[in-house]
């Protein structure tokens, strides 16, 4: 039975627990629903929450633990071996079973066909089905064999469990209805308790992002020194082992392309925002502002391959080259300057919001005082907005720092330590690309390497976001 | 009494007000360079948007219309059914060399027949001319019916990627002298061909509804196979976020209490929206993949994943439009005698109902152009076959919209930039829908109290 059918079961049933709840609540109050204690629909909902709920909780905890449950009985009758080899044999076992299983469908085959296979001659059988093995042994074959059998057998489990809780849960419902239950509260109480567990996605999601990138940081360090990591100055990745994995030239890419995006960003942002909010006509203000929020809808991927495709070929002919100053496409300059163009609509929005905050008074003030409009904005405004705008400018920071598409496309692969501009450099987040795409095995230093990357960025920027809500906040408080 | 003498008295100034004087002028100069420069940077900006949508539709507008050569095929029936019994089994033993042959054949035939001269180049060259792509997709239609053996069809195929450059523009005599899978020679030949009629510009369906092809083939590569992932993961993303971020709205704006435990909720959430997307990505790869043991480059991861990553955007969204809906609506069902539960489920809900779709839309659009996190999850595999239907289809290995543009990018035939650039251009299409249906809903239920 496959999933979409299970679930779509679960759900009849509880529609079909809600009639039989109602109907229930109204025969057992004699037809008449004033002498029951809540409506007759509360009583038909109690029934289907307690029907749906349950099993669709069980069936999500199953799902979840079941690979890994298998992964363990089948890991038991292989050899044992490092930790990289074992996990390649995996893959092969996890893709047999797949295979025997396509195979029992397309050629017809029982249970005992299939036990009584043999390795010779299985290979070819399996590619007619789309499977693709690279190495098969007897016990490749037994450990698949076993894997197909418990994946079978707990699969047919979850079905019955599932469809036992669901009945079950139907049942007591049913068991529960009387005239005098409390039917609105108890499913208001159950209704609450979903709304929070909805409430903590949120904090699960953070702790999962902590929980991952701290253990496999920990793995790391305990195949490659911290000290290493962190004062190192070479970044030089070896797939043979023995390599450099120091952090310093990736951050100072990141920092000299963030720094060079804020040059760009600020500036024409917060001159944006100062001239809608302050000199623009109605109409002006009624083009403009959507257009430069068109700006902030799209993709990163676009600004990427504007990057790859257009910026960076004219700023090496128009510039780079006939200065002398390097031949590369990709440098810090191309993609400082695509992603300083994706954060102007960031930073514009944000002052514009804290400069419309600033109260019409200051501003009434400073004009009988005899100031023009600009040094009005400049002496008065300004000022005023600043705590605001720093928080603006390090939120941006933050989104420049992990903004990742635009330097993978533009900002080139090589960690150096370097001054000029035009040259490639390469940051944090596209080394965290390079290191985990592609076939990864997680038993290597220069992969795990990736999540310390990851855990160093998610500081960084969480230190950054910190600082700026909280600024932000206690300016907006100011004038309120 | 005191001692201080007034301050000497300066000169009247000279002058009236009509004339400004030095000081008055210099301040309005600066008032104006202000002002120029406020408005020069909204230009700049502008200017950026302009520039970045020309480039890209510039470069991407090609990909919609392909080269096609159309010629007469008389399949063999010799060499696709060498046993002569029509048995399909049988037939799909004949690999594409077979066909290619075929094809070969045939193109020298119309050259010949179109009565243009081709000393010099070799049969080869002339089939070269057609994409290598062209022999399979011949198979393939002789597979679904069989009856088309020993007749002559017409076969409307691809041209090969650097003919289709060259009437494009991206490929010039110069650059085929120095190119290896292409001589002037045959671009000379595809030139009559053209006047000839045989070679045709039009519309390329291909492009938006067949899969990727490999790293040789730019012309046959499509976009299908990532249009339907990035489809099943918005269905996966709607389907979870909604109402996960509904549910959490609805307890932290209506029953929360105030206190340390809900603070900390908050500042949570606020904060994850700021979370770098590819740490998001992280994630996934740590707990989705490795932990839970669910397939790489599957719809449903890149579907949590970026469920994950829109909730906070959905949560803001519909708590601002909960917090918009006046107290006296929650007040007036209290004073009836409903629960909270019911005047929240029954009267407020449905009031901001619209500014939670709106901000469900804006979010399902961030997440559509979403790449970073996706990379991480494997979803930059090479998939050429089409997701099976859901629920199974979330399982297999798909691409999405935006990985495939980055995908492209990789590649090292210039043709797959304006491949690149076409699939931003059907990604953009998509944002431009939503955001049209996001205003749309904003401005007809939208409700000021």
């Amino acid at each position: 039975m496959s999933l979409g059918i299970l679930v779509l079961a679960v759900l009849i049933l509880a529609a079909a627990g809600f009639l039989a709840g109602r109907r229930r609540a109204i025969s057992s109050a004699g037809g008449d629903p004033r002498r029951l204690h809540s409506l007759p629909g509360h009583y038909g909902q109690f029934a289907a929450l307690l029907t749906a709920v349950p099993a669709l909780a069980l069936l999500a905890v199953w799902l979840m633990a079941q690979p890994m449950v298998i992964e363990q009985r089948v890991a038991s009758l292989l050899p044992a071996g490092d930790a990289s080899t074992s996990s390649l044999v995996m893959a092969d076992v996890r893709r047999i079973s797949t295979g025997l299983q396509r195979l029992a469908v397309t050629d017809g085959l029982s249970p005992r066909d299939v036990a009584g296979l043999s390795p010779e001659g299985l290979a070819p059988r399996l590619r007619a089905v789309g499977v693709a093995v690279t190495s098969m042994g007897p016990e490749t074959l037994a450990a698949a064999r076993a894997h197909r059998d418990l994946q079978d057998r707990l699969g047919f489990w979850m079905v019955v469990s599932v469809l036992a809780t669901s009945a079950a849960g139907l049942g007591l419902a049913l068991a529960r209805i009387r005239p005098d239950f409390r039917a609105r509260n108890t499913t208001e109480r159950f209704v609450m308790v979903i709304l929070i567990a909805a409430s903590l996605v949120a904090v699960a999601t953070t702790v999962g992002i902590v929980m991952s990138l701290l253990f496999e940081t920990m793995n790391f360090f305990r195949l490659y020194p911290a000290q290493d990591f962190f004062l190192s100055l070479t970044w030089n990745p070896q797939f043979r082992g023995g390599s450099d994995l120091g952090i310093w030239p990736l951050l100072w890419g990141t920092m000299y392309i963030s720094f060079i995006a804020l040059l760009v960003a600020v500036p024409i942002g917060l001159l944006t925002a100062i001239y809608l909010a302050e000199y623009a006509g109605a109409r002006a203000r009624s083009w403009a502002k959507p257009a430069i929020e068109i700006l902030a809808g799209i993709p990163t991927i676009v600004y990427g391959l504007f990057a790859l495709v257009t910026v960076g070929p004219a700023l090496r002919d128009w510039f780079a080259q006939p200065l002398g100053l390097g031949a590369s496409s990709s440098s810090v300059m191309t993609a400082g300057l695509v992603m300083g163009i994706m954060l102007i609509p960031f930073i514009s929005s944000l002052s514009d919001d804290i400069i419309n905050a600033v109260p019409q008074s200051l501003r009434d003030g400073s004009y009988g005082l005899g100031a023009t409009h600009s040094e009005t904005v400049k002496q008065v405004i300004l000022p005023a907005a600043l705590p605001g705008i720093v928080g603006a400018i390090l939120l941006g920071a933050s989104r420049a720092i992990g903004e990742t598409m635009i330097v993978v496309l533009g900002a080139g692969a090589a960690a150096k330590l370097s001054l000029n501009p035009f040259e490639a450099m390469t940051t944090v987040t596209v080394k965290i690309v390079s290191q985990l795409t592609g076939d990864t095995e997680f038993a290597s230093p220069e992969t795990l390497v990736a999540f310390a990357l990851g855990l160093t960025l998610f500081a960084i920027t969480l230190v950054l976001n910190v600082i700026a809500l909280f600024i932000v906040r206690k300016y907006r408080e100011q004038y309120e | 009494m005191t001692d201080a003498t007034a301050p000497e008295a300066a000169p009247p100034e000279p002058g009236s007000l009509f004339a400004p004087d030095a000081r008055t002028r210099r301040r309005n100069a600066a008032e104006r360079r202000f002002r120029a420069y406020g408005l020069g940077a909204v230009i700049l900006s502008i200017l950026a948007l302009v520039l970045l949508l020309t480039s890209v539709i510039g470069n991407g507008a090609g990909a919609f219309r392909q080269t096609f050569i159309a010629i007469p095929v008389t399949l063999d029936a010799a060499i696709v059914d060498p046993r002569g019994n029509r048995d399909i089994e049988e037939m799909k033993k004949v690999t594409t060399i077979g066909y290619g042959r075929q094809l070969e054949a045939s193109m020298v035939a119309a050259v010949a027949a179109a009565g243009l001269q081709s000393e010099g180049i070799s049969d080869k060259d002339i089939a070269g001319l057609l994409s290598k792509e062209a022999a399979a997709g011949l198979r393939n239609r002789v597979l679904a019916d069989p009856e088309l053996v020993g007749q002559t069809v017409e076969v409307r195929a691809l041209a090969n990627g650097r003919v289709d450059g060259f009437f494009k523009g991206r490929v010039t005599m110069e650059s085929a002298a120095l190119d290896s899978n292409i001589t002037p020679e045959q671009l000379v030949l595809a030139q009559r061909l053209r006047e000839a009629g045989l070679i045709t510009i039009a519309f390329n369906p291909q492009f938006l509804f067949g899969p990727d092809a490999s790293e040789l083939r730019p012309e046959a590569a499509g976009l299908g196979v990532a249009i339907l992932g990035s489809a099943y993961m918005m269905f996966i993303v709607l389907v979870l976020a909604l109402p996960i971020g509904v549910a959490a709205s609805i307890y932290l704006e209506e029953f929360a209490p105030k206190n340390r435990w809900t603070d900390l909720i908050e500042v949570n959430i606020s904060n994850l929206a700021a979370v770098p997307s590819i740490v998001f990505g992280i994630l996934g790869l740590a707990i989705f993949i490795n932990f839970m043991g669910l397939p790489q480059s599957a719809p449903i991861v890149g579907g949590l994943v970026l469920t994950l990553m829109t909730l906070p955007t959905i949560i803001i969204a519909t708590r601002a439009s909960l917090k918009a809906v006046p107290p006296s609506i929650r007040d007036a069902a209290l004073g009836v005698g409903a629960s909270k539960m019911q005047a929240i489920f029954h009267h407020v809900l449905p009031l901001a109902m619209p500014g939670i779709l709106t901000g469900t839309i804006i979010g399902l659009a961030q997440a559509l152009g979403e790449t970073a996190p996706l990379l991480l999850i494997g979803m930059v595999a090479f998939v050429r076959e089409f997701p099976a239907a859901p629920p199974e289809g979330f399982f297999d290995p798909a691409s999405a919209l935006p990985v495939q543009v980055f995908n492209f990018t990789q590649r090292a035939d210039p043709a797959f930039v304006e491949r690149a650039s076409g699939a931003i251009i059907v990604l953009l299409v998509f944002l431009v829908a939503m955001n049209t249906v996001a205003i749309i809903l904003r401005r007809r239920f939208e409700r000021r109290w």
